[in-house]
Parts: C-alpha cells; structure tokens; sequence
C-alpha cells in the first residue's frame, strides 16, 4: 500500500457559529501537528451553524484521529470524512492586458470559468473545478505570465 | 426573578453549583467578585498565597471528592500563573471551573494594563473556555462550563469575566438543564461490542486487566473488583489507577510502566488479551509500543473514542463510561470459568516470587521506602497520600498499600512539581477528618512552599513528609544510568532550613535522621491541628527500581539487584 501513508483528504466539519471556533480548530491542527493544505469556512444558510472545509494529508489512521480530535471540540457539531465528496475550487488570475486574451479567455473557459474583469492594464479572470483540475490550470496560466492568482480553497459536499 | 450585579451571578452560580469551598486570589479585574465573595455565605474562601497553588488546591478537592473543584484569579498574571494548574488538571481529566477576570469588554485587544488573551492561551490545556460576551449569557455560561467540567470525559473548563460584565446589572436566572447539541458524551457501550469482548474474554487463555485513571473518574472500582474476583482474571494498575483493586487483593499484581514491578510488566509482555478500562497507552506506561502487548488482542473501554487507536490498534473498541460498560458487561460473564486462567495466574505469581517489589533496608541510613512503607504501615487506608513529582511519587506509587481510588492524589500526565502541597490542603479541606499526607522531595517542596501560609493561616493541619535526598533525584537517577554520572544541576546540597521555614509560616518543623524519629515526628505530627514539614533525611544514591528506560521494552527491566550502588 504504497500511498496510504500521504493520501489526501477532504474533511467536512459543521460548527456552531461562535466567534473562537475557528481558532479551535486551527489551533488543535496546529497543536497536534496536523498538516492544512486549505481550509474555507462560511455559515450555512438559515441556521445557527458554519462549514469548514478542511483539505489535508496522512494515513487513514490520522484521519480518524483527526476526526475524532475535532469531534471533540465542544461546538463541532459534526465532522464528515468520506471518499465521496464533490470538491470544487475557485480561482481568481489577473494578467497583464497585453497578453493573448483570446488563449486566456480559451484556457479558463475550459476549467468552467472565464474573463470576470477587464481594466486599462489587466484583464481577470475566475475559474472554479476540481482541486486537481484547478492544479492544472494555475500550471497552464504561467504561460501568459499571470501577475496573481489567488486561491479559494476547497470547498466540499458529499454525494 | 433577581436583579443583580455579573458579580453576584457569578457567586450565585457557585453557589446553585453546590459548591463549597473556592480557592483562588483577587486583582483588579475580579474585584468586583471578590466584593460579592466578601457579602455572600454560601461557599468559603481560601486565599492560597499563589495562583498556581489555588488551581491545584480545587484540583485537589476535586480528586478527593470526584466533584468539581473551583478557583478564582484575575487577570493577566493571575490567569498565566494558573496555567500550569489548568494544564495539570487537564492531562489527568480532572473536573475544574476556573473564573478569572478579564480587562473590560472595551479594552480587550488594546494591550490593556493586565490584559492577556486568556482563552487562547488555555485553549489546548482545558477540555473548553468562554469568554464572556454578554451579561444576558452569563448564567448559562456557568451553568455550561460546570457541565462540560463533570461530564464525559472531565476536565478544567475556564470562565473568562470581564470586568465591565461583572458591574452590569441584570436579571439571573440560572438554567435547571444544559443544551449544547454539538457535545453529547456516550455513556452506554455498543451492545455488539460489548458481546464481541465478552466472547473475547471467554475465550482467552492469558487475560490481564489494565486498570487506568478513568476507572477512578468513572466511580467503577467495585465493579472492576467484581469483574476481576468473577473471572479471577489478573490486574495491573497504571499510576493514576492506585488502589482501585487495593492492596490487599491477591489478583493485583501492582503497578506496570516504567517504574512497575515485574510480574506486572511480564503480564504485560506476555498476556493475549489485554482489557483495558480508561487507561491510554501513555508512553510511560506502554515502553516500546511495537513490544508493548505484543501477543495481545486488545479490548479498550474509553469515554474518549479518540483514545481508542490513537497509539495501538485495537480489536475490541468500546466508547462509554467503565460504570456503564461493565454493568452491561458483568452479567454476560456469569458461565465464565474461573479456572481457565489458572496456568497463567500461576505463571504470574512465579513472576512475582521471583521479582517481588523490593529494596535493601538499612539502619544506618532512612530508606525512602521504608519512610512509605512505615507511613503505611501507621495511617495506612484511612489516609489521603498527595505527591509531588520525582523519585518519592514513585517509591510512593510503588510501596503505599493503597486500599481504594481517591486516596492516592498524584499528578501523573503532565508531572507538576509543586502539585503535592496545594493538592493536599484542597483535599485537607474537603475532608477535614481524615490525616493528609503530602509524600515530597526537598526540591518540589519549594516549589509552592508559600502554602505553608496558607495551611497555617486557614488551620489545615497537612503533613508534609520531605524524603530529602538532597538531590533532584530522578534527574540525578537519570544522570548516574545515561550521562555518566555527571550531576549538572541537579545537587541540592544547599538547602534552607525546612524545620526553621515551617516554623516561621505558623506550622511545625521535625527533622528525622533516624527510624525511630521518624515514627515519633510522624505520630505527633498527624495529632497536631498545624501543618508540619516533616524533614526526612534519606539515602542520596536511591534508585527507583525496577526501570524500563525511556522507549525500551517493557520485559526489558533494570532490575534492584543488577545495578551496584553509587555512594
Ligand atoms: C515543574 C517541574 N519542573 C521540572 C521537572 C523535572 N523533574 C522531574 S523530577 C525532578 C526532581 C524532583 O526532585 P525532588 O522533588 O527532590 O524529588 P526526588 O526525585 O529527589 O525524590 C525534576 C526536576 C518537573 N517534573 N516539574
Ligand atoms: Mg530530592
């Protein structure tokens, strides 16, 4: 099992909406020695609860220690690890005017996006797909030698 | 329904709580409470002279009672100087609600005089904190932070109060019943699983219980003795589970770890099926993980599911309270045949023939386990034996007869210096009949030494014997057997005067070079209504033996008779 010891992972938690809980939950990563590679975070609508969406790596076995570590947290509500999950991504990349707008324009189109803004000097554009796809696009970008690009995070649901 | 001042609240909380004695020490941002404290008569007060000291005091309380222990501190330098009461209470699942002041709501995040984020600091050394936001939430806030404290798996909760709150007026109300949805502890066992263990446990040939701290939290003992008297299965207890089977009891084969004996370690190394009840593979106990149990399927009964499989894996996990768990457990044992395991009781008892816990006596020099074991044999169960951290918790983990749970008071996760006195005036004051002994050495002695002020101003007549090595001995232990013997800063060779300082705080000072001294300061010293420091002075090269080192296997132990004296 050669990849089991780095595979990545999505969690899912739902918190009460309480103004430390997200330090909660930063802080317990950060004390236990746990990796983020993203973490987004927003009420859910019409309730008195937030989704944060964590991406992270490690065996299975630290998974479930992580799950069970935030299921402790006393306003964690519920912590979903699961393989099933629809992952998405959003990215915003500006370049400068003078590049190929129509390859650029192509490009995010092609990872469901397209040109959300167009100045004097820059040109914007947001893409939103699959954390992997996303990967792929940012490399794609350096092509029209993008000024920023800035990422979202993983926002995830299972299915 | 009463208007009344956060301050107030915030003692009638305390008191709706049931509690009746707070230990802590006022400032500024408190003072408001401390106005009410002086008006109300619901609960006592006890000024300890440090902070640190009043957190352990109302951890100590609550060891000895199993309810919820309570301090008060400002802000600031009051709350930092608790932290090291919080974090001891919190490795060891102790129940404790902490309140400390806070700067007013308006100077939070302005760097203001005594300011200190208190709730991110306590945050990974407490089960949960609040800061208070609002007047309105403050009932609540209470009546949740004494809930999260005593439920599940226990811990120190911390209230932070600002000060503005604690003027405010507004109507009380406290809640009869608590709602938090997102914190539901499991009790009951899952039923399959408990049936799986049972047939796991008939079916074994080699069983051991290892018996953790969460059986004393649990209030389990007499049901962990009637599982083990029903199955004649053997025991071993961690040092936090000291006298849940009691001394006496011919299936306890002692303490297992780094400083267990033996047959307790052997078992350990060589049992199939090990069951255990709220203990957590701390890596003082386990030794080597690879080598730890290594034969063994694994039964493990925690509240905390994150301690099952958090460092072995585990065939049987059973998430609940010990209580519940083995009262649904204990009836489908009923067929079970004794017999079964007799081969391996025998094998054990051999292990304990072989390897007794012992020590070479002497009448030149006090032997510090002849000092417990002469404690033991004097007071012995009716007492409550405190400890500090070092070589005397050990011998005192080791030799004390400890005869039920919550007679022995020790701090095993986070291993305080400094805990032991504190923690017996806590205990002192919940039972005021009963002698309290606080087993230390000559160096955690000063570390909260200023108690003495206190045991002697509030008449808490607690004995503290100092087994005085002149040394930091288990560093020094430590130094002999890995860094050849060089003692960098661990001689303590100068001392203060122990007789002389107890004296001069209003107690009494023995000092004891001979056994019979040491029966007579003991004797008198238990009949005085003054706290006493009872210097002792003992062997300075005594190891703690048997010593697995750090990160060895279990079966592989120093044993008392391989290792050559060292003065
Ligand atoms: C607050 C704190 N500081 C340092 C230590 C490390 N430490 C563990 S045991 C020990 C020596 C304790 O000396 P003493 O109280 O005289 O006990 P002895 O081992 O001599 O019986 C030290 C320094 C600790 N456990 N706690
Ligand atoms: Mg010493």
């Amino acid at each position: 099992m050669p990849n089991i010891l780095n595979e990545r992972r999505v969690i899912s938690v739902i918190v009460l909406n309480e103004s430390s809980v997200l330090s909660r939950i930063t802080s317990l990563f950060a004390a236990r020695g746990y990796n983020i590679e993203s973490l987004t975070v927003a009420p859910i609508p019409n309730s008195d609860m937030s989704h944060i969406t964590i991406a992270t790596n490690g065996s299975t076995k630290l998974m479930e220690q992580i799950t069970k570590q935030l299921h402790k947290l006393i306003p964690v509500y519920k912590v979903i690890e699961h393989e099933e999950m629809v992952e998405k991504e959003m990215v915003l990349a500006k370049f400068p005017i003078a590049e190929n707008l129509a390859d650029i324009s192509v490009l995010s189109a092609a990872y469901n996006g397209g040109v959300v803004n167009v100045g004097e000097e820059m040109i914007i554009v947001m893409v939103a797909d699959e954390p992997k796809r996303i990967k792929h696009f940012i490399e794609a970008a350096q092509r029209y030698n993008p000024c920023e690009v800035v990422r979202g995070g993983v926002v995830a649901i299972e299915r | 329904m009463r208007q009344m001042s956060g301050a107030q609240m915030v003692c009638e909380a305390i008191i709706a709580e049931g509690v009746k004695t707070v230990f802590g020490y006022p400032g500024g941002a408190i003072m408001h409470v401390y106005d009410e404290i002086y008006k109300q008569k619901g609960f006592e007060h006890i000024l300890n002279r440090h902070e640190q000291a009043a957190v352990h005091a109302a951890d100590g309380y609550a060891r000895a009672t199993g309810e919820v222990g309570v301090a008060m501190v400002t802000s600031g330098p009051g709350f930092t100087n608790a932290v090291t009461g919080l974090a001891t209470a919190y490795m060891d699942s102790i129940p404790l609600v902490v309140v400390s002041g806070q700067v007013p709501l308006s100077l939070i995040g302005t760097d203001g005089f005594q300011e200190i984020d208190a709730v991110g600091i306590s945050r990974p050394c407490t089960k949960h904190n609040f800061l208070v936001r609002t007047l309105e939430e403050l009932p609540r806030i209470f009546k949740e932070a004494f809930y999260i404290a005593r439920s599940g798996r226990p811990g120190p909760v911390l209230v932070d109060v600002p000060k503005d709150i604690t003027v405010d007026i507004g109507t009380f109300v406290y809640p009869d019943s608590v709602n938090i949805p997102s914190y539901k502890p499991t009790y009951k066992g899952n039923k399959r699983q408990i049936e799986k263990a049972v047939e796991a446990i008939k079916s074994a040939k080699k069983p051991l219980l290892y018996i953790g701290g969460g059986v004393v939290l649990s209030n389990a003992y007499k049901l962990v003795r009637e599982l083990a008297a029903k199955t004649q299965i053997p025991a071993v207890e961690t040092l936090m589970a000291r006298g849940v089977m009691g001394a006496k009891n011919p299936l306890l084969l002692g303490m297992l770890g780094m400083h267990g004996n033996y047959a307790s370690n052997m078992a350990m190394s060589e049992t199939d099926l090990v069951i255990s009840l709220g203990a957590r593979f701390d890596d003082r106990v386990t030794g080597k993980l690879s080598e730890f149990a290594k034969y063994a399927d694994i039964i493990h009964v925690d509240i905390d599911a994150a301690n099952i499989g958090k460092l072995v894996d585990v065939d049987y996990p059973i998430v609940g309270d010990i209580t519940e768990v083995l009262k649904a457990m204990l009836p489908q044992l009923d067929g079970v045949d004794a017999n079964r395991y007799k081969a391996w009781r025998d094998v054990l008892n051999r292990y304990s023939e072989l390897h007794p816990q012992s020590y070479i006596d002497s009448d030149e020099v006090i032997k510090p386990q002849w000092a417990i074991e002469r404690i033991g044999e004097l007071v012995g169960k009716d007492a409550i034996i405190t400890s500090d951290v070092g070589q005397h918790q050990m011998w005192a983990a080791q030799h004390y007869p400890f005869d039920r749970p919550r007679q022995w008071i020790n701090s095993g996760g986070l291993g305080t210096m400094g805990f032991g006195f504190p923690a017996a005036i806590g205990a002192k004051r919940a039972y005021p009949d009963k002698t309290v002994i606080n087993i230390t050495g000559d160096g955690s002695i000063l570390m909260n030494m200023q108690e003495l002020v206190t045991a002697a101003e509030y008449r808490t007549p607690v004995v503290n014997v100092i087994l005085n090595n002149h040394f930091l001995g288990m560093v020094r232990q430590w130094q002999t057997f890995f860094y050849e013997k060089r003692y960098s800063e661990t001689d303590l060779s100068f001392q203060p005067n122990f007789k002389a300082l107890a004296e001069a705080c209003g107690g009494i000072g023995y000092d004891v070079t001979t056994k019979s001294e040491f029966d007579a300061a003991l004797k008198d010293a238990i009949r005085q209504d003054k706290v006493c420091f009872m210097n002792v002075a003992v062997n300075r090269f005594e190891n703690v033996l048997p010593m697995v080192p750090a990160g060895g296997a279990l079966f592989n132990m120093m044993l008392p008779q391989t290792i050559e004296g060292d003065a």
